[in-house]
């Protein structure tokens, strides 16, 4: 019977010819992620008594949550990171200046290749489904039971398929596909599956925009999520990867639990917004009426790469943030930072009022660099609104593209970028 | 779980609705905490400080479809723990939270029927092995989701760094226990 991707990889991983959903396997790990949970990770290895991590070469850990370090608490947890490290030679570490956020960072140093089994202590660790590996989240508990051993028990899951063809209306991206199919499909629409996306609309998207709908996947409950390993993927991979690359694809006969189509020109006709306080309370642009906004957030895991800065530049050049907003844009890694410096994006989002945060989490997490005040209002390019994620629990957090996060800087309330460009293109960037 | 037993008892403390996310039920803020017991401080501090301030050992956390969703942070089932919930019974969990707090001991029980026949402050007996819930204020019974033998052996260690310190450490290269 034929496989789906996500029962191929776990397959390979626990040696079994073929597996089908529901059924239990134990798997091999290629890589385990931490960021500066690595702590709490830590500190479980140690309470279990063990010495050493079962392969110092498999562990990658990027701080990227608290950096730099806003308080003497996080300062004393980075050091014990540090000091845990260079005892067990882990020979993968992003410390403060080095990387940037760690789903970033993990694909462009090389560490991700299609076929994988990744475990991350980060949810959004399904990312990387984007590059073909099999990539979930788990607890910091867990995670030393993987340090111990370099291997986890999972579940098969069952798969859904998302089929997108047509052409994306101008400003329109891959943030409100996926916007939209989480308000189809809902918070726990996902639960426990992997998620392969795919069709002609996502295999002529940028890599960087393929890693939105997977990073994204998470909030509607995926395990795991998966776009086409082909040859754009392969183009991205080839100067980073030393190791050989292969193809890998879902069996034609493979089963799925459902089927899901949709046409991203019929389907979605303005940009898409999730609402407080939940990610799946979608609304298209125009049905929310005005909404002023105090703070705007470009940046994190889901939209903090070259082609959102690229875009929200386009937004606001030769214009200024709006008197009443504060526009914060973080670039998701040091190397997105040089590369928006060198193209002239960050000239012109400082120029148009814009501050720059360094890279990492910044306030996605509700830690620093961007709180909101109770009574504030905030559109962001992240991927949670929950209550109090970004400050005050009476506060009021927006989800929304990075070309509407940009514009709504300039409107000062929630805008559609088509009422500030007249030059008219599409913002998704096609590889 | 104290001595592994299959049942335990509390009280309904809260009875809660649908995605009740992580930052709801341990607020981003407080992330750098990595003391599992000092969690229990910030349990609901946004959301339901009310839950906090009452909570008693053992008492029950009740609610509705994909109860912890949202970040894999591991502090949410800690802080459940250690401000002394017995159990959270839900129609559903999201996946990482319900591993998480399976790992750290903490019973996670799933039974879309139980939520309509509670309310606050009933007595619960809760029968893991047999996948029963019992009313003992009301004297109705629900049926919950058999529990997966690995998820029953974690709980009777009291979670995965116990089961392992007894189990495994001898011989590092078994493999982990978890379950989902």
């Amino acid at each position: 019977m034929g496989m789906t991707l996500a029962e191929k990889i776990l397959a390979r991983a626990s040696g079994c010819e073929c597996v089908a959903p529901d059924q239990v396997v134990v798997a091999r790990v290629d890589l385990a992620l931490s960021h500066e949970n690595a702590d709490l990770v830590r500190k479980s290895f140690l309470e279990i008594g063990v010495d050493r991590v079962w392969d110092p070469s498999k562990i990658v850990i990027v701080f990227d949550h608290r950096v730099p370090a806003e308080s003497e608490k996080t300062a004393a947890t980075h050091k014990a990171v540090r000091e845990f490290v260079a005892a067990q030679g882990i020979e993968h570490f992003y410390d403060v200046g080095r990387g940037g956020i760690c789903h970033q960072v993990l694909p462009e140093e090389g560490h991700v290749r299609p076929g994988m089994v990744i475990v991350g202590t980060d949810s959004h660790t399904t990312t990387h489904g984007a590059f073909g590996a099999f990539a979930t989240g788990i607890g910091a508990t867990e995670m030393a039971g993987v340090w111990m051993v370099g291997s986890l028990w999972f579940k098969v899951p069952s798969t859904l398929r998302i089929e997108v063809e047509g052409e994306f209306r101008p400003w329109i991206s891959a943030k409100d596909l996926i916007l939209h199919i989480i308000g189809r499909l809902g918070a726990a629409g996902a639960d426990y599956r992997a998620v392969e996306f795919d069709g002609p609309a996502i295999r002529r998207m940028s890599v960087a925009s393929r890693m939105v709908l997977t990073n994204l996947a998470m909030e509607m409950g995926a395990k795991v999520a998966f776009t086409p390993v082909d040859e754009i993927l392969l183009d991205y991979l080839r100067p980073r990867v030393a190791e050989k690359l292969e193809m890998i694809a879902p069996d034609a006969d493979a089963r799925y639990e459902r089927a899901i189509a949709i046409d991203a020109g019929e389907d979605l006709w303005e940009p898409q917004i999730a609402c407080p306080h939940s990610v799946d309370r979608v609304q298209p642009l125009s049905a929310l009426g005005d909404v002023p906004v105090h703070q705007a957030v470009l940046g994190s895991c889901t939209n903090g790469r070259l082609e959102d800065l690229e875009v929200a530049a386009r937004v606001v050049a030769g214009r200024t943030v709006h008197p009443r907003t504060r526009l914060i844009v973080i670039p998701a890694s040091q190397q997105i930072y040089r590369e928006a410096m060198r193209l002239g994006f960050i000239e012109t989002l400082v120029a148009a009022g814009a501050i720059i945060n360094p890279p990492g989490c910044g306030p996605c997490v509700g830690v620093h660099q961007g709180i909101l005040a109770a009574g504030e209002t905030c559109v962001s390019s992240t991927n949670r609104n929950f209550l109090g994620r970004m400050g005050s629990k009476d506060s009021l957090l927006y989800l929304a593209s990075p070309a509407v996060v940009a514009a709504s800087a300039i409107a000062g309330q929630l805008a559609h970028p088509v009422s500030l460009v007249k030059q008219s293109e599409p913002c998704l960037v096609e590889a | 779980m104290p001595g592994g037993s299959l049942t335990l008892r509390g009280r309904v403390r809260a009875l809660l609705g649908d995605d009740i996310d992580t930052d709801m039920i341990y607020p981003g803020r407080y992330l750098n905490i990595t003391d599992r017991e000092k969690t229990a401080a910030h349990l609901f501090e946004l959301a339901y400080p009310e839950i906090r301030a009452a909570i008693q050992p053992g008492d029950v956390i009740v609610a509705g479809k994909n109860f912890g969703c949202g970040s894999s942070r591991e502090q949410a089932a800690a802080a459940l723990k250690f401000a002394g919930a017995g159990a959270v019974i839900a129609a559903s969990f999201a996946r990482i939270f319900f591993r998480n707090a399976i790992n750290l001991g903490l019973p996670a029980v799933v039974s879309p029927d139980a939520a309509p026949l509670c309310s606050l402050a009933d007595e619960l007996e809760i029968d893991l092995g047999a996948g029963e819930i019992h009313n003992l204020t009301n004297g109705r019974t629900s049926p919950s989701a058999a529990l997966d033998p690995r998820a029953v052996e974690l709980l009777a260690a009291g979670g995965l760094v116990p089961y392992l310190k007894r189990k495994y450490i001898n011989s590092r290269r078994e493999t982990c226990p978890s379950t989902e």
